[in-house]
């Protein structure tokens, strides 16, 4: 009997981590393939951290709030991108620079986001479609503002900035004096593997933050929000507000987050930087064990590596089995798409799991009822 | 018959906001901005009839992908974001049909053929995963579109083709990205009682077989499995009541839309002259979908007229944009454009208060 419990257990544990189990299995497959150095992956695994994890953190505050996966990370993400190359342009550099476009991304980040959240309360129910199509349609307005905008209307000096026509950003934006400016205070090396000491204090900071917000009235509201609209509305809470609220305070953090990323990176990719983030930093939390309606600060530590890691080692291990370097790239964006497509089918088959016993539960009760009524 | 003779009673202006209410704001605006486009054309030194031909073509070339919205519109499955998994198995049949020798006219043929199987096989298992996650189908649509096609781009890479015309010249192996279809079905449609009258190209055999389609869907919305199938769109408890078989009826849909985007695909390319392959089905849902909300459709409502006329307003925002623009402000906002009113469209349509409930 013991036995026979202790086996369902572990199916069920077995089936509840399936996505990181199976990552788990993915990554010791490739690494010893793909033959890098353990010193080489250790490296590149710390630097994608400390470059990823504070984007993947905005997502948790959506999901608390039953709006699902914020696939409108990507507004933040672009409001960091305004904000940089206006940095760019008036040459302010180093720690001022990036401390600078954090301070300018909020405005552009509470802006978007209020309106992102007021799309999104009026297609309750579809949440993470909608917020989908807002990312695409936000990025026509932001090639509008970035490409036509940008040099008439908002004052662009200098040449390196703006496209050689008088008019638009170039394709590539140069970070170079800030590049990794964050990182390399306080870095420490250890053993050969470079420590960027500062950006894992940020993302503790804001994974403390994340867990002190969840025990503040406003947090608590969110979950309840999260948790069942109309019971939340009957106790009083303002729905469409705190809806709106954690939508801005996500993409705030996904514009800090951005800085963040591209900081490190040392260059934006002006029409491309944004378009990728949110689908990989969505995948990210998925494969450390989330879900559309739960997800932990764990998940996102434990999402990065393992993500990142199948990242790194895919197309080596790719060109190593089949001798064709492009099955590695492919495999691992296939890997990401299917990484979420599955996370959705679990989630929605859940739902309706959980409905139907709800419902089933209701009726029997019903029958109860009855039958004591006719006693 | 009672509201046409209501419609005599209406004075002008009643009957012109009645109109623009039940036309939409959005589809107004959209449509006056192409008249302007076509207006403009001539004073900017476009070519009118050039124009207007284009427009008609690249009308041809895609109707049919968004003919394939109408079914799971109707069963209540939602746009049909996982269009390019129908695209998928039309690719399959156009390279197989390549690939096993047949020539001229006759491969498309062979093309439509060899990609039913797929079509069917994989609309089954799709409409099968969709019958599984009722209410959260548009989503879920989108990634089964985004994971098959980045899974067919490994494949397109490993399967075994061997024509010349197909494979990379240099390791003669995996397939191109783009292969032309010249001997083989490259204008087969378009070139079938062609019109041409001065600079206006008319493809007639193309727009015969949308028309070909068009009509049978009509037919077949109309058939007893049409009506049941809208009904199951409209009101799923009570088809449930009425007998109908809620899921099968959803399934077919499934079916009948992939296979639509199989063919679409296959028409896309006779028209263009290329097959597309690894991630150029990619993005190829967003059109199609904003083609028929353009055209009036909503989450849950669509006709053919839907369909024709979005395809007529969003191509030809699409082919009128970048010359008359380019040509006036000597900027090429066209892609901006573009982008803002294909996905406004869908986004005015997912956040229609009326049509949110499920």
């Amino acid at each position: 009997m013991k036995n026979n419990n202790s086996r369902k257990n572990f199916l069920s544990f077995l089936a509840n981590n399936s996505v990181p189990i199976l990552f788990i299995l993915i990554c010791v497959v490739c690494i010893p393939v793909s033959g890098f150095s353990p010193s080489y992956l250790i490296n590149e695994i710390v630097t994608r951290m400390g470059r990823n994890i504070f984007l993947i953190l905005c997502l948790l505050i959506p999901i608390m709030a039953g709006m699902g996966l914020n696939f409108g990370m990507t507004l933040g993400a672009m409001a960091a991108e305004l904000a940089l190359i206006l940095v760019s342009d008036w040459q302010i550099w180093g720690i001022p620079g990036v401390v600078l476009a954090m301070i300018l991304s909020i405005p552009f980040s509470i802006l978007l986001g209020m309106l992102c959240g007021k799309i999104l309360n009026m297609a309750k129910g579809r949440e993470m479609i909608t917020s989908y199509i807002i990312s695409f349609f936000m990025n026509g307005i932001y090639q509008l503002i970035v490409l036509y905008m940008m040099g008439p209307i908002i004052p662009i000096k200098h040449s390196n900035v703006k496209l050689p026509r008088g008019y638009g950003i170039r394709n590539s934006v140069d970070l170079i004096h800030m590049r990794q400016c964050l990182d390399n205070l306080l870095a420490v090396r250890v053993g050969g593997v470079k420590i960027p000491v500062l950006t894992f204090l940020l993302i503790g900071l804001l994974c403390l933050f994340i867990i002190w917000f969840r025990k503040t009235k406003l947090g608590q509201d969110m979950r309840a929000v999260g948790q069942d609209m109309d019971v939340a509305r009957d106790a009083g809470i303002n729905v469409e507000r705190t809806r709106i609220i954690s939508i801005v305070m996500s993409t705030v953090l996904a514009g800090f987050g951005m800085v963040i990323y591209l900081q490190n990176m040392g260059n934006i990719a002006t029409y491309s930087s944004h378009s990728q983030i949110g689908m990989f930093c969505i995948a990210a939390l998925l494969v450390g064990g989330a879900s559309v309606d739960r997800a932990s600060i764990g998940n996102v530590f434990l999402g990065v590596v393992l993500f990142h890691t199948m990242f790194i080692v895919a197309p080596k291990a790719g060109a190593m089995i089949t001798g064709d370097s492009m099955i590695g790239e492919y495999f691992r964006v296939f890997v990401s798409y299917a990484v979420i497509t599955i996370a959705l089918i679990m989630y929605e088959t859940k739902k309706r799991k959980v409905k139907s016993q709800a419902g089933k539960q209701l009726q029997l009760e019903q029958e109860q009822e009855e039958a004591a009524a006719n006693e | 018959m009672n509201e046409t003779l209501d419609k005599t009673n209406m004075s002008v202006r009643d009957r012109l906001s009645a109109f623009a209410a039940s036309f939409g704001l959005p589809r107004l605006i959209i449509a006056a901005f192409l008249l302007l486009l076509f207006i403009a054309a001539p004073f900017v030194g476009a070519d009118f009839w050039t124009q207007i031909s284009n427009t008609i073509n690249r009308f041809s070339w895609n109707a049919v992908m968004v003919l394939a919205m109408v079914p799971m519109i109707h069963s209540g499955c939602g746009l049909n974001f996982g269009l390019p998994l129908g695209i998928i198995s039309g690719l399959l049949g156009a390279t197989l049909s390549i690939e096993l020798g047949f020539t001229g006219p006759f491969s498309f043929v062979m093309a439509i053929l060899i990609a039913t199987p797929f079509a069917l096989i994989l609309g089954a298992g799709y409409g099968w995963l969709l019958n599984k996650i009722k209410g959260g189908e548009m989503m879920i649509a989108t990634y089964v579109g985004f994971s098959s096609v980045s899974f067919m781009c490994m494949m397109w890479l490993l399967l075994p083709y061997k024509s010349p015309t197909m494979v990379w010249g240099l390791s003669g192996k995996g397939l191109r990205t783009t292969i032309s279809l010249e001997g083989f079905y490259d204008k087969v449609l378009a070139n079938i009682l062609q019109i041409n009258i001065g600079n206006l190209s008319i493809p007639t055999g193309t727009l015969l077989f949308f028309a070909l389609l068009a009509f049978g869907m009509w037919a077949f919305l109309h058939s007893k499995t049409g009506t049941a199938m809208t009904a199951v769109g409209s009101n799923p408890t009570f088809a449930k009541a009425a007998g109908v078989n809620v899921d099968r009826s959803r399934l077919l849909s499934v079916i009948l839309s992939t296979w639509l985007a199989a063919v679409g695909i296959l028409v896309y390319e006779q028209g263009f002259g290329f097959v597309q392959l690894y991630m150029a089905p990619f993005y190829m849902a967003l059109p199609a979908v904003s083609a028929i909300l353009i055209g009036g459709a909503t989450v849950n409502k669509a006709t053919i007229p839907n369909v024709i006329i979005g395809t007529f307003l969003f191509q030809g925002i699409v082919t009128m944009t970048p010359t008359v623009m380019n040509s006036m402000i000597h900027m090429d906002m066209s892609e901006v454009i573009r982008v803002v009113v294909s996905q406004g469209m869908i986004l005015y349509a997912l956040t229609r208060k009326t049509e949110a409930a499920k």
